[in-house]
């Protein structure tokens, strides 16, 4: 009863908090219910007329929206990275990154659910995938374990830092023994779903291009780079913008770790490379059609190589100690490596799977306007929903927002 | 050649007890047999077409989803219908009680809530499935006063079902094409294909990736030679495994099928066929009322809605009744054979037994139904 009682009031308080800001603050959330209205504009044409109105075909059947989900799995997987070193080695330089690298992998959740949803022809029959009311093809389909390990992930990255924060509320420090548990099978389960997600490319046979051991390990490795340079990305803005305290030390320990996954990351490049071009197949069309263009079609040439040149600059700059430890360095660095893992996690892994099709044929894939404002719009609620956990966060860690304090 | 023989193949096609009234069993090398007897499914259909003629004219060309969805209807009767769906979604009354005063009305509301609401096929009971059959020709026919006859004719005992393509036969006249697509009512707006003729240049083999699928000249061209694609009713089926609610599977006589109404449009499945065997809907298929095959079966040839996919049945609703697909009645050469491959009398197994055949794509290990060979 008394819990309820308090819940109440952190609801309430809450809503007050993410209510009230900066001037900085209400036009940055009201460009984001801009966008987000404009997302949902195009969401209704293409409710209306069906996906045709986006740029996919039945030679190019997963676009944009599969290739923004598959990325963002990878971020929110990355909030382990943060999640091991606190909880689990008790380093406690990270503490106060981990409540917002756990908001950001719920923000990343809710936007891979709603890609996956925009994606799907038939949104208003989805209760078939519902188990026990619909049929739940588990375990043969991949797409079911990772219905279940997204949940699951979405499950424990709220309740862990509610938990917290919810003690923190009420002026009472948190008991190790209860979150410690969750956030060791958090490690686990974060690597669980990149590579569930992984393997929902990797178990097709009919698609040379990702039916290659290497693509789940690659996920993880440009996951655990892209996702806590977000991380760092955030924080930088953050320290900038509100009273939460973050120390050198914490970003510059993200970075050691975003130095690390970029370099393996790098090298698995090198080795798929290999793979494709030194004894090239009729396998390797599909990357030959992404680097190098096939029969003069070159549409994903400029984003690839774009992707690869950031790549290779960021992990340089990243690699040397006196460019890292130089925040304004380090902050472009993360940038750009988000930027290239975007594209190359992005549609340079969907786009070529489809290219050339079953059968050698090409056709190419440009996102229409309506995918492009859709997948914005999805962006913008992930945007928004990471503000409202953020703020709310700040506030209660910084001791501003108490229970009965007001 | 002893039927026990499987080694031209690896399926199992013998375990089973042989059985002499078979599909196809007219031995034929090459063509559609006519040996078949056409099972007519005349009702009383005159007296409908006059009787809901009379009372719903307009909504007469409509069709697909639109049947259940998009009905075109005044105000008031809009206002009846959405008080009916509310009060039922609220799970006050069921529309039957006499909430609007509409028979057909209240009947349609009724229809429409349970089949959205249906379960998956694959899992019915026969009598379920006859239930679905019965209120989705009802829909038809309160919608646009024609009267389809729909199958629920589930896969018949002792048949598997096979096909066998001849490559030096093929003309790639593309008969079977139009013959497709007008028997299994794809949307013609954007000219859905279930098959693909591949022309190849002589001398190159089988080279897909020069092949051209899309071309508008005389046929046979000089130097080329034909092939044709299709869904090849893989054994080992991969869509099936990925499909996330089994709204696609394997049925007793081979045929993979999807329950349109149970897909959720994902496309995993299109991801995951090697032989571009599977077409999606994206956006509202349409037929002209006049070009309509009202001969449908559940799993085959009824109308999709938008947003699912769809593919080859080896026409469901004429294999089942004994009569070969469209694609194999309407090649003029004789290119295409199809049958059961567990009679040992059939045409299908003759080719496989007596000609050199091959299928595409087997370290795949998808085990199609679906054989190539030559003279």
């Amino acid at each position: 009863m008394r819990r309820l009682r308090v819940f109440a009031s952190l609801v309430k308080d809450s809503l007050d908090t993410i209510t009230h800001g900066s001037k900085k603050y209400h036009i940055w959330m009201a460009f984001l219910t801009f966008v987000m209205l404009v997302g949902m504009y195009c969401y209704s044409i293409q409710l209306d007329e069906g996906l045709s109105v986006t740029g996919m075909t039945d030679r190019v059947s997963w676009g944009l929206y599969i290739s923004n989900f598959t990325f963002l799995v990878g971020v929110a997987a990355a909030a382990v990275m943060l999640v091991m070193p606190t909880y689990v080695l008790k380093d406690i330089d990270f503490k106060q990154a981990v409540l917002i690298g756990e908001g950001l992998a719920v923000a990343a959740l809710i936007m891979c659910l709603a890609f996956v949803v925009a994606d799907m022809g038939g949104p208003s029959v989805l209760w078939h995938m519902i188990p026990g009311i619909g049929v739940f093809n588990f375990p043969n389909s991949m797409l079911t374990w990772d219905v279940l390990v997204l949940n699951g992930y979405l499950f424990l990255n709220i309740s862990i830092p509610f938990y917290i924060l919810f003690r923190h509320y009420q002026g009472k420090e948190s008991n190790p023994k209860v979150y410690i548990p969750g956030a060791i099978l958090s490690v686990f389960w974060a690597v669980g779903i990149h590579l569930v997600t992984a393997f929902l490319y990797q178990g097709l046979q009919a698609r040379p291009f990702w039916n290659n051991a290497l693509l789940g390990p690659r996920f993880l490795a440009s996951a655990f780079a892209a996702g806590p340079a977000l991380i760092i990305l955030v924080l930088a803005i953050i320290r900038t913008f509100t009273e939460f305290k973050i120390k050198d030390k914490t970003i510059k320990k993200i970075a050691m770790v975003v130095t690390v996954a970029a370099q393996i990351n790098l090298i698995m490049l090198i080795s798929e490379l290999f793979k494709e071009f030194y004894a090239p197949t009729h396998h390797s069309e599909s990357a030959y059609y992404l680097f190098f263009g096939l029969h003069g079609k070159t549409a994903l040439l400029p984003w690839i190589w774009t992707a690869i040149s950031l790549n290779v600059l960021a992990t340089v700059i990243l690699t040397f100690h006196k460019l890292r430890n130089n925040l304004k360095v380090l902050y472009f660095a993360c940038f750009i490596l988000f930027v290239a893992i975007w594209i190359e996690k992005g549609f340079g892994l969907i786009v070529p799977g489809f290219i050339p099709g079953p059968y050698g044929k090409i056709v190419e894939y440009t996102p229409t306007g309506i995918e492009i404002g859709v997948t914005l719009g999805i962006w913008a609620l992930g945007a928004l929903v990471f503000t409202i956990l953020a703020k709310t966060a700040i506030k209660i860690e910084t001791g501003k927002l108490r229970y009965k304090k007001k | 050649m002893s039927n026990n023989n499987k080694k031209w193949f690896s399926l199992n096609l013998n375990s089973r007890k042989k059985q002499t009234s078979s599909t196809c069993g007219c031995g034929k090398t090459s063509g559609g047999c006519n040996s078949h007897t056409v099972s007519t499914q005349m009702s009383d259909e005159e007296f409908l077409e006059a009787a809901v003629d009379a009372s719903i004219g307009e909504e007469r060309k409509k069709d697909g989803f639109d049947q259940v969805f998009e009905v075109k209807m005044d105000r008031r009767t809009a206002f009846k219908q959405l008080t009916a769906s509310l009060l039922i979604g609220a799970g006050a009354v069921s529309t039957s009680c006499s909430v609007v005063s509409g028979e057909e009305t209240k009947e349609k509301a009724q229809i429409d809530w349970e089949e959205q609401f249906k379960g998956n096929y694959k899992l019915m009971s026969d009598e379920e499935k006859k239930g679905t059959v019965d209120r989705l020709v009802r829909s038809y026919q309160l919608r646009t006063g024609k009267t389809i006859s729909m199958s629920s004719k589930n896969a018949e005992e002792d048949v598997l079902f096979g096909y066998a393509f001849n490559i030096s036969k093929c003309q790639g006249y593309m008969d079977c094409v139009s013959a497709c697509v007008e028997e299994n009512n794809q949307d013609r707006n954007s000219q859905m294909q279930y098959i693909r003729i591949h022309e190849m240049k002589d001398g190159k083999g089988f080279n897909f990736n020069e092949a051209d699928d899309n071309y508008y000249h005389e046929v046979p061209a000089e130097g080329h030679f034909y092939m044709g694609t299709q869904c090849f009713h893989c054994d080992n089926p991969p869509c099936v495994d990925v499909c996330p609610v089994q709204a696609t599977w394997r049925e007793d006589d081979g045929l993979v099928v999807i329950d349109y109404d149970w897909c959720v449009g994902c496309r995993y499945c299109m991801a995951a066929c090697p032989y571009d065997g599977r077409r999606f809907n994206w956006s509202k298929p349409e037929v002209p009322e006049a070009e309509m095959n009202h001969n449908q079966h559940y799993l085959g040839n009824r109308m999709r809605k938008k947003g699912v996919m769809e593919k080859c049945t080896f026409c469901v609703q004429r294999s089942r009744a004994g009569k070969n697909p469209a694609c194999v009645e309407a090649c003029p050469t004789g290119a295409r054979v199809f049958g059961n491959l567990l009679d040992p009398n059939s045409t299908i197994r003759w080719v496989l037994e007596n000609k050199k055949v091959f299928r595409l794509k087997e370290d795949l290990g998808t085990e199609p139904k679906f054989w190539y060979y030559m003279d």
